[in-house]
């Protein structure tokens, strides 16, 4: 079964990328027989079916099942709840993206280029690059915030509940904007419920921010300061990324627990996300025992791209890491810069009063106002220091973590795999002995077997290939998403450093006049 | 010889790009007259393992030495022998000694040196080199200073009247064989420590003394608390610019981190880092070392209203043993000599105690109107460098 990693369609007639085509022939080396390296299938059918009921995929681009398969994907996406085939398959996220998004976006899409047209024909994105693009652009008819975080309640049992707002233009909403309130735990509730479906596949779910009993504890005991006012804001901060997230990855968008999250007024509470339940525990051995089996799992894999990714993504975490703890001393250095200097222009104040030259005791005055104004200048720099860049990192620890995972997972399908190939060895060790021994009864049953487990092989051996086909195309879109996210993130700390310094500019040239006048 | 004030040199901290290199123009304040007649610099310093040599050289028209230009290497312990002798000269006690240059301090640079030589497997290289780059040029930020301080001190030397013609002053400046003969053993260093502790006991005693000069007790007041408030900025503005280097060691750390991740393009985050470092040694240099120079040069002005309460505390003993004497009849005549040598001492020094107070006072205004003026002016700079710099990367990335 070749093109197990990814599929290459035909071109679009009079499309510029053939070279994008062998550039990507190239990387997989495997791929010698890849049907399509520079075919130039004048036939714009981009799409395979892999097919929802088992079969084996005959000719990966045959017109006729593509026309149906086209219209049957369409219907069935709408349904989302099942993780099925159809998530998994390359371009069928595409067509029903295109289908959704085209009555309803005008501006956004890469307009030009699609026919709202079921049969998808002459519309198809050619190549991986090509696609990760109109993903980026027709992804974003959505926006959601998280604000207003409100204590509800006394004591213990209180929560904080925040405001989802939704703004979107996407017809599987029943409202254009509406907004509901939330608790942490229906966070959770809600990456729980995207892990159980879609991990499975390969899908990379980004992970909601930590708990943390000591600060939650601190908001329920109603103790009023600014820590706990920092601890709210900051969870607040990253549930909004966290939501933000879900809604740009194109399969979890799909997914209709995410919509209920959005749009439904009252949410069953969410049960096995406190850390002290029982599923919490099981979560926990479960973590445990993964945490083993991945020690001695290893592919012997064909396909070098995932080892290579893989040891990518442990050295970047490690990175991160480092990164994360470095700005960490940032934070507090620039924090501790602010103490000292509130405390240096009070000591420049009274400096100033004992000073008996009225023009050097104005001046001296004056600087300690400056260095004042520093203080609230640097302080606010810790905070953008803070929110902009150690958040950031923080939040792709944890991604890389979830990516990991995704690798892992793969892993696991391969595994089974292999113990379904071993064990229809087995099953035909058995089938030859009793051959030998000539039982024509039990020779019945192992033949059953037999086929029940060649069955089997083939259909893990299908689940690996398209897991591994999803955690690919993930991790591609992971790492698009990633450099973006940090490009826009440090633009942003840099303008807020650029502002900072401007201000700066501003006090001293103000406080100049004053030393110059001292005589 | 007649006191002129216009012979009065107001030292100052030279800015820092001037204290380095021979012939450069020595930014003096404006009452300064333009007496060349004898001209100090330190043009040269080594650093050898904890001692640093300095090289003094000095051009002078004055026939008092024997060559009109020459040079002379020197250790820190000399300063602190010349001040000391100087403090100990009866005919100097109503004048303000300049304070005695501060040891050279390479601790915290030294301290820096060894973690990061323990951390050097934890880093990269790039990050290494930056490191040290960065402990260099702080160690050459000390060097500079300690060079600066000690030249200071021989420069107000120098440039007061009575001081200059120091013999013990002279014998620094020209003797070209070593000076530890001369220097204190350990013997008088440790006498020396004794004095000081009397001296502070004292100190508590003459604060009692009742004052008979408006001037003077006008002064003393000023002193107390105007000595107290610049000892506590002091302390607080050191803490304040190590935070600054701290939080720009970061930045440091920050960019290296960033580069290995190679994520995008952070030469101008590195470039900020390097900024950020230099406004915190700027800012050290301009503020912090103004008022510490300024604590230690009030703590001789202290010192000189303690002398000449001591004085004063004398002369009244002095009459008291003259009544005394007097009442017993015996040794009227020495003790009336006492008494009159006790007075004119008591008012020598009210004179020129007066005379240095009111110079002191120009001194330090115009000092910091200097220093504050440039330190404002050094932090635009930087301020407006920075703002160059995150413009051009952020306008970079932007396009990206």
């Amino acid at each position: 079964m070749a093109a197990s990693s990814r599929r290459n369609p035909p071109p679009l007639p009079g499309a510029e990328n053939q070279d994008p085509l062998s550039e990507m022939a190239d990387e997989d080396s495997d791929e010698g027989e890849d049907i399509f390296v520079g075919n130039s299938n004048p036939v714009a059918e981009a799409f395979q079916p892999d097919t929802a009921n088992g079969e084996e995929p005959a000719d990966l681009f045959s017109e006729a099942e593509t026309s149906t398969a086209a219209n049957s994907y369409i219907t069935n996406s709408k349904s989302n709840g099942v993780h099925s085939d159809n998530e998994n398959d390359l371009f069928a996220e595409v067509s029903v993206e295109l289908s959704m998004e085209n009555p309803s976006t005008t501006a956004k899409s890469s307009g030009a280029e699609f026919t709202p047209s079921l049969t998808l024909s002459a519309t198809q994105p050619e190549s991986m690059e090509q696609l990760e693009e109109e993903k980026d652009e027709d992804s974003f008819d959505m926006e959601v915030a998280v604000t207003n975080p409100e204590k509800i309640g006394d004591g213990m049992n209180a929560y904080m509940a925040y405001k989802v707002s939704t703004r979107t233009t996407l017809p599987m909403f029943r409202n254009r904007t509406f907004s509901v309130w939330r608790r942490f735990s229906d966070f959770l509730g809600l990456y729980e419920k995207l892990s159980v479906k879609h991990s499975l596949n390969g899908c990379i779910i980004p992970p909601p921010p930590e708990k943390s009993v000591v600060g939650m504890t601190k908001v329920k005991v109603g103790k009023d300061d600014s820590s706990s006012a920092d601890f709210v804001e900051r969870r607040r901060a990253a549930l909004e990324r966290y939501l933000q997230r879900v809604v740009c990855h194109p399969s979890l968008l799909q997914d209709p627990d995410v919509r209920e999250f959005l749009e439904r007024d009252e949410l069953p509470r969410a049960v096995g996300t406190h850390t002290l339940s029982g599923a919490g525990f099981l979560k926990m051995i479960n973590r445990a025992s993964d945490a083993v089996s991945k020690m001695t799992i290893k592919i012997s894999d064909s396909d070098a791209w995932f080892d290579n990714k893989l040891q990518e993504v442990e050295s970047e975490e490690l990175q991160l890491r480092k990164l994360h703890a470095v700005v960490d001393s940032l934070v507090n250095h620039r924090k501790e810069l602010c103490g000292n200097t509130a405390v240096f222009a009070k000591s420049m104040a009274m400096l100033g009063n004992s000073e008996d030259n009225t023009a050097l005791s104005r001046a001296l005055s004056q600087l300690a106002e400056v260095e004042d104004k520093m203080e609230t200048l640097h302080q606010e720099q810790a905070a953008s220091d803070f929110f902009i860049l150690a958040e950031l990192l923080a939040d792709y620890i944890r991604l890389l973590g979830a990516v990991r995972g995704c690798f892992e997972q793969r892993m696991k399908t391969w595994q089974r795999w292999q113990e379904a190939q071993s064990t229809l060895q087995k099953k035909r060790e058995v089938e030859a002995k009793l051959l030998w021994a000539n039982k024509p009864d039990k020779l019945q049953q192992a033949k059953e077997e037999i086929t029940e487990w060649e069955g089997k092989v083939t259909q893990y051996e299908r689940d690996f290939d398209r897991i591994s086909v999803t955690v690919r195309k993930e991790f591609l879109r992971f790492e698009k998403e990633k450099s973006n996210d940090f490009k826009s993130q440090i633009v942003k700390y840099l303008e807020s450093l650029l502002q900072s310094q401007q201000r700066h500019v501003k006090f001293w040239e103000a406080f100049l006049p004053e030393a110059k006048a001292i005589a | 010889m007649e006191y002129d004030p216009k012979h009065t040199s107001t030292v100052v901290l030279k800015p820092f790009s001037q204290s380095h290199g021979v012939g450069v123009a020595r930014s003096v304040s404006v009452d300064l007259n333009n007496d060349a007649s004898l001209l100090i610099d330190i043009p040269d310093a080594l650093c050898e393992r904890d001692k640093v040599k300095f090289t003094v050289h000095t051009k002078t028209t004055l026939s008092s030495f024997q060559k009109p230009d020459f040079s002379v290497p020197r250790q820190h312990e000399d300063f602190i022998w010349l001040h000391d002798a100087l403090v100990e000269t009866e005919d100097y006690a109503g004048l303000i000694i300049p304070p005695a240059p501060p040891k050279p301090d390479f601790e915290s640079p030294r301290e820096k040196m060894h973690k990061l030589g323990e951390g050097e497997a934890t880093m990269t290289k790039e990050e290494y080199t930056k490191m040290k780059q960065e402990l260099e040029a702080e160690y050459l930020a000390v060097f500079k200073k300690t060079v600066q301080v000690h030249e200071v001190f021989l420069q107000r030397l120098s440039s007061h009247p009575i001081l200059s013609k120091d013999r013990n002053f002279q014998i620094f400046l020209e003797y070209d064989q070593d000076l530890s003969v001369r220097r204190k053993n350990a013997k008088e260093t440790f006498g020396s420590f004794f004095k000081n502790m009397v001296k502070s006991a004292d100190e508590v005693i003459i604060s009692g003394i009742k004052e008979v000069d408006d001037f003077f007790e006008q002064e003393k007041t000023f002193l107390l608390d105007y000595s107290s408030k610049i000892k506590d900025s002091t302390a607080r503005a050191e803490k304040m610019t190590r935070s600054h280097k701290n939080v720009a060691d970061d930045y440091i750390h920050i960019s290296a981190t960033l580069n290995s991740l190679s994520v995008d393009d952070n030469t101008a985050l590195k470039k900020f880092t390097n900024v950020e470092g230099r406004v915190a040694s700027d800012e050290e240099l301009k503020l912090t070392e103004l008022l510490r120079y300024y604590m230690l040069d009030i703590q001789a002005a202290k010192d000189l209203l303690y002398r000449r309460a001591r004085a004063l505390a004398d002369y009244e003993n002095s009459n008291k043993a003259l009544d005394k004497a007097r009442l017993k009849s015996k040794d009227i005549t020495q003790a009336e000599e006492h008494q009159q040598q006790c007075l004119q001492k008591f008012d020598k020094l009210s004179e020129s105690g007066k005379r240095e107070l009111t110079s002191f006072k120009g001194r330090r205004v115009v000092a910091f109107r200097k220093n504050l003026i440039e330190m404002a002016e050094l932090e635009i700079k930087h301020a407006k460098n920075n703002m160059a710099l995150l413009q051009g990367c952020i306008e970079l990335l932007k396009s990206n």
